[in-house]
């Protein structure tokens, strides 16, 4: 979901690029919090992991396809601050290497998938892991959920920009129903990918992962002596 | 796994990704250029200014073979993110020995 330039007018990629460069800075404080010694070089190998996930568009029916975007994937690997900074240098690199995504319209891009997304990802997170159950086993399936409802969440707002600015006479309504129907069918993918690699990170490094620090402090420490283990 | 050994596996994981598996990946239109081209507004796209550029379109420029040219160009998007990310992320982060607030 790169936008391209010229999708939307100046007015609209001005107004994008002051929202993602107010959260961008919003996220350099925040993450602050979130990165240290440990977790630092963790998280720049969840950048270049969406990075490379991205390129990986799966077919999603009638001529369609979709690819991983991400934002669920880094908030709960590395916590939400942090994933809007590693999406946000995917997406640059992405408009400036690759020519993928507009330059002009990267603020459009930073806003729709590194700030929509992850907070709109990051939000359902915490709801599903207070209504499921207290446990690691918890954190890839609220990944996973979070992922889901994230890809349409970020259809719709491009939905939205385009109501206010797009520079083609297309009817809104006609926009905001495709978008978002498309992008549910891709959201299918993306928590697909988002639940298994999380799944795979809490089951090897449950310490790594920053979505699970809350389950994982709950988690009293159990002392099981041998005969108890070979039971 | 150790921290290293761990961070090794997982930049290993990206790499093959971006370099190998991209080049199995679908050629359809993504959802967004796919509704645009559905509803009528594709046509108002613009070239990037960085159309013209050396990784243009995950293909490395000069490199005629398709599966080598797009494995390059993933690989060294991957690199570049890794770095950028990494190093923006070092002098982010709280040092050891901060008050934690």
């Amino acid at each position: 979901m790169h936008v391209p330039d010229g999708f939307l007018d100046a007015p609209t990629s001005v107004a994008t690029a002051v929202v993602a460069a107010a959260g961008m800075g919003l996220a350099l404080r925040g993450a602050r919090r979130e990165l240290d010694d440990r977790t630092a070089p963790m998280a720049g190998l969840v950048a270049a992991f969406v990075f490379a996930g991205q390129m990986i568009n799966f077919p999603v029916g009638a001529g369609t396809s979709g690819h991983l975007l991400g934002g669920a994937l880094a908030a709960v690997l590395v916590g939400p601050w942090t994933a809007v900074l590693s999406i946000s240098v995917v997406l640059i690199v992405q408009a400036l290497l690759m020519a993928d995504g507009g330059i002009t319209a990267l603020g459009t891009n930073v806003t729709l998938l590194g700030i929509v997304a992850v907070a709109v990802a990051w939000v359902v997170f915490r709801a599903l892991l207070a209504v499921l159950p207290r446990r690691l086993g918890s954190v890839a399936p609220a990944a996973a959920g979070a992922a889901f409802v994230s890809v349409p969440a970020a259809a719709a707002v491009f939905a939205g920009l385009f109501a206010m600015g797009g520079t083609a006479p297309v009817e809104t309504s006609a926009v905001l129903t495709a978008m978002v129907s498309w992008h549910v069918v891709i959201g299918l993918g993306e928590a697909l990918i988002t639940g298994l690699v999380v799944g795979a990170v809490v089951a090897a490094r449950p310490d790594l992962v920053y979505g699970a620090r809350s389950v994982l402090a709950e988690r009293p420490l159990v002392i099981r002596d041998a005969q108890e283990r070979a039971s | 796994m150790t921290g290293r050994r761990w961070w090794a596996v997982g930049l290993l994981v990206a790499l093959l990704v971006a370099g190998v598996a991209s080049y199995y990946a679908s050629t359809h239109p993504d959802g967004l250029e796919y509704v645009a081209e559905q509803t009528g507004f594709l046509d108002s796209a613009e070239d990037s200014a960085a159309a013209d550029g050396p990784l243009a379109d995950y293909q490395a420029r000069g490199v005629e073979d398709a599966r080598l040219s797009g494995g390059l160009a993933g690989v060294l998007g991957t690199l570049v993110v890794l770095g950028g990310a990494c190093g923006l992320f070092w002098l982010v982060r709280s040092r050891s020995g901060d008050q934690h607030s």
